[in-house]
Parts: C-alpha cells; structure tokens; sequence
C-alpha cells in the first residue's frame, strides 16, 4: 500500500482544509477511503452515531498537484483508514501560509498519515513542519461497512433557505425542546417546529427552490411521484444532529437539497464544484 | 401555523406589534434573572415583573408610544409567562444588530396563550407561549414622598462599581449621606473590605439630594441581577427610603432613542442591625 500526494498551490490547500474543517465538525472519527481519482470521508450508519451516517467526496485532481496510490491489490486498488479529523485539522493549521503540502502513507510504530508542511523562512531555506497522523487501516473483509448509501426514497425534495439563517433559528430552538420537525411540501413550502407542553414555535419559508430532477431519473412509481404536491413531508429528529450540520458549513456549496422520507429520516445533499457531501439523520423514535 | 387573518387578530384583547422586537427583549434582558415573569398590561403600556425570595422585584415598563400599534380592549389584562421561552421566542431570529425583526403580539384573555409572530427577510416565526396564573406581586410601599436620600448619575460610574463588586461578601452596604463618603458601595469578602466612593462633586453625579446619612446592607446575591440592567443602562436613580428600603431606577434607551425605565426594588438585610455610624 502506497501513498504520496503534494500540493504546491495556496488555493488548494485553503481549499482543502475547510472541507477538512466542516467533516470535522460534523463528527470526529471518520474513514478516509482513497481511490486512485477521489477521496472520501466516511461515516457509517451505526447505533453509536445514533443513526446518523455522511458521505463526502473529493476529486482528487482539483486539489492535488501530485498523487499516487497503490491500494491494498491491484484487483482493490483502494486504501481505507480510519483516522480522527481533528487531528489533520490540526496540522492543516500549520499550512495556512505554506509554500507547499506533501501527505504520504507512512510506517512509524504505528501506520500514519504524515503531513510535510515547507513554510517560508527569512532566509532561503525553508521550513518543514511534520505532522504524524496515526490512523488504523482497515482490512479489505470489512469494506462492505462503508458502501455508498443509495438516495432514500423520499417523498419532498427542496432547496433549503441559507444555512445560516436556518443555524440562528435552530440555536434558539435547541433552547426550548430537544426535538425538531423539519416539514416541506413540492411546492417549495418548508416549516422548522418545535412543541413542547410550553410552547409551540414554527418558523415558514416559503418559494423555496426545487431541485431540477429530470422527470426520467425519478421512476414512475417513486414516493415522491406519487406525494401530493401541498401535502408536507415531515420528520421529527434530535434538534442537536441537525445543528451539528447546520454549524459545520465552511464550503459555501451552490446548493443544499433536503431530502424528506416522511416520518422516517432528512437526508441532505450538497454540491460543491469538485466536492459532494451527504448526511443522514433517522428520525427520532417517539 | 399561527398567522391569522385581519378579522381573527381584531378579535385579540390585546394586539399590539412592534418594528424591532429587539425595543422588547433589549429591556427585558434588565430583568431576567428568574424564569417566570407577572405582565401587566393596560391602555398606557406593558409592565413586567420578576420577583425573588421576597426581598427584590425587578419591573421593567414598555409604554404603548414604543409599540407601532397597541390594541387593549379590557381596563387591564395580567398574566404569568416563562421569561426564558419569551425572550427565546423574541430573538428566534438571532437578535444581532443590524437584523431587524418585526413582531406582533397577541393575547385573548384569561388561560389562553400568548402568540406571538415574527418576521425577517421573508421567513415568517409563529410562537404559542401558554400562560399561568398571575401571582400576587409584591408592593414594596415605596414612595417618594418618604425618600430619604436621591442620587441620580451616569450609568457608566455604576457599571464600573457593580461590575467589580467583590462576589465572596454576603453583604452590599449602600452608604447615602449629606456628608463623606456621601456615597459609597462596601463589601465584606473572603480578601477583605472594599469601598467604592462617589462623591457629590463627581462629574457622574447628576443630582445629589441626601438629607441624613443612612447605611445599609442588602444581600449582594439579590442585588446582583441589577448587574444586568447597569450595563444597559445611560443614567441610575438610587433612593433610599425611611425604611432603608433601596429603589435603583434605570433609565435605557433603545434603538429608536426611546426611553424606557427598569425599576428594581430591594429591602435591607433583617439578619444585620442598621447601624448609621457604621461605614
């Protein structure tokens, strides 16, 4: 197994580490998969995470100047680790003004993701900077764990208003109940509620987008197809998984499409250029 | 959803709505320093008051000039309500500067909610806050006609003081007199004494009008809160009555310029005799 990438342009590396910074804040042990085009950072659907699951890819190309891998067989050229993302936040810290990143796959005690960081110095040597990341390379056996999740079938698809307004509601929410329903209807209605014996608070954004699906990716029988238009599709979830979210975003995306399974789970989907990420909230069990 | 139609919201004993709901918690913010809160409202404003263990009531009063419409069809509507989840529901929006959230309030008489709407840029925030029995409030029997020493002065001089007051003493002693230290804050902590002065010829002090020199204490846990409304606060009345009764008015102003007033009353520590020669 062989890993070695570089990277020469400032961009990139700013680039790269708010992506590093949102997976960060949204949950911190992750797998890192990498491919020989992409990389992925990993959360499986597990009762530890309460349910709660991300998928986030990178294309390689749009970050890197240099990477080379080598996975664990040439019929699996793939390489899967767990690793703890504050930990590359860490040392992405150091690289905030660097002239150049090298990370690379290597064997100290233990294996590690190690960050080579040249900074610039008065005088015309550089500096370098290591950081060794321990990570715990997964086995081939248990790939299976961390497959793609297929598209819910949800019944409401919608653009979500700006996050951030969406954050500042949500924060003063989380003050009042532990649970939240996030409702929307197809035609672009959405209504952020919470209910206690105490108080009822429900927050409506109306002439949301919709996201432009082509008729024929959707299949005819498809929940979706079949919702009426004015109805809401509702899911009630743990108000802190949805902040979590919410508070991660340093990407900017062009869009976030949120997906409703009615009564069953939010899925949300953003796209970036070169990054796409998807997170996975189950609703609260009654 | 709580948005009503014209002919629903005319029916509401009271209705009253607000440009800046920030006119509303900013004030509010001076008097919470417990969770339920008693409203008074009638024809001339909103009162609210936030009592503790008896000893110290907190008022603040929002007159109808500060509301964009104030509707009350009764000579006087009262009301218990969870002050937490009002000034939650107040700043759902997150309340910073320059945001603006316009607001709207509504009540229907006795064991019905308190809704309240709010809007910024678009999004529309309906609350259904239930209401409690109103307690009996406390009156403190405060005059001005009994006032013994007045001081009134920029709320800056105070803010300084109360902010440092020394935690660790049970006690703060007001000492009001015609006389040195004519006013001085005093503590009794764990490191020690500390006296803070004002004198009369501060330029801070505004009007100094005291008559005899009083001393006392009050629980420094009770006066505390009235932290909160200092900082707010441009200027500070302090009176001391017969009794040794304390009375801090706060005079804030909001974001219109308007002004609004915040009332804390306090009386003297029984535990500890009030000696006038003790400074």
């Amino acid at each position: 197994m062989r890993f070695r990438t570089k990277v020469f342009n400032i961009d990139c590396i700013h680039h790269f580490t708010n992506v590093v910074n949102t997976i960060n804040k949204l949950l911190k042990k992750c797998t890192l998969r990498l491919t020989p085009d992409k990389l992925y950072f990993i959360l499986p659907d597990q009762v530890s995470n309460g349910g709660v699951s991300m998928w986030c890819e990178l294309k390689q190309a749009n970050f890197f100047d240099e990477y080379q891998m080598d996975g664990v067989s040439s019929e699996h050229n793939e390489i899967y680790m767990e690793i703890i993302a504050e930990n590359i936040v860490r040392a992405l810290k150091s690289a905030h003004n660097a002239k150049s990143m090298k990370i690379k796959l290597t064997k100290k005690q233990t294996p590690c993701l190690t960050v080579e960081i040249e900074l610039p110095s008065l005088n015309s040597s550089s500096r370098l900077v290591t950081h060794d990341i321990p990570v715990s390379v997964i086995p081939r056996r248990l790939w299976d764990e961390y497959q793609e999740p297929t598209m819910p079938e949800f019944h409401v698809s919608i653009c979500m208003p700006p996050l951030k307004t969406l954050k500042n509601i949500a924060e003063r929410m989380k003050n009042l109940s532990t649970y939240l329903t996030l409702s929307a209807n197809q035609e672009g209605d959405m209504v952020m509620k919470v209910e206690t014996e105490l108080v009822t608070v429900a927050t409506r954004f109306q002439n949301l987008e919709l996201p432009p699906f082509k008729d024929d990716d959707i299949a005819s029988q498809a929940p979706s197809k079949l919702w009426p238009p004015t109805e809401m599709a509702s899911a009630r979830v743990d108000i802190r998984k949805f902040l979590q979210f919410l508070a991660g975003q340093q990407i900017n995306p062009f869009k976030v499409i949120c997906n409703i399974v009615n009564q069953s789970a939010i899925h949300f989907f953003l796209i970036h250029d070169d990054i796409s990420l998807q997170y996975f909230i189950p609703a609260a069990s009654v | 959803m709580v948005l009503l139609t014209q002919n629903e919201e005319e029916r509401y004993a009271f209705n009253a709505n607000m440009n800046n709901a920030r006119n509303l918690s900013h004030i509010l913010k001076a008097i919470h320093f417990k969770d339920t809160a008693t409203v008074f409202v009638t024809e001339n404003g909103m009162k609210v008051t936030v009592e503790d263990a008896k000893c110290i009531q907190a008022n603040a009063f929002i007159q109808a000039q500060v509301f964009q419409d104030y509707i009350i069809r009764e000579d006087s509507i009262t009301f218990c309500i969870n002050l937490d989840i009002l000034q939650e529901c107040l700043s759902i929006f997150g309340s910073n500067p320059p945001s603006v959230t316009a607001m709207r309030m509504m009540y229907n008489g006795y064991g019905t909610p308190l809704v309240i709407t709010l809007e910024e840029d678009g999004a529309v925030t309906g609350c259904s806050i239930k209401t409690q029995e109103p307690d009996q409030t406390l009156d403190f029997e405060f005059s001005a006609a009994n006032v013994i020493n007045k001081v009134i002065m920029k709320a800056e001089c105070l803010k300084e003081a109360f902010n440092e007051l020394d935690v660790t003493s049970e006690v703060l002693q007001i000492t009001m007199s015609p006389d040195h230290p004519f006013f001085r804050l005093s503590t009794f902590g764990t490191l020690g004494q500390s006296h803070h002065d004002i004198p009369n010829t501060s330029d801070m002090v505004e009007f100094f009008e005291c008559n005899q020199t009083q001393s006392n204490r009050y629980r420094l846990s009770l006066l505390k809160p009235s932290v909160k409304a200092v900082n707010l606060a441009t200027k500070v009345c302090v009176r001391m009555d017969h009794r040794g009764f304390l009375s801090l008015q706060y005079m804030i102003k909001n974001e219109n310029g308007q002004i609004c007033f915040v009332e804390y009353y306090c009386c003297p520590d029984e535990e500890l005799e009030n000696n006038d020669n003790q400074f």
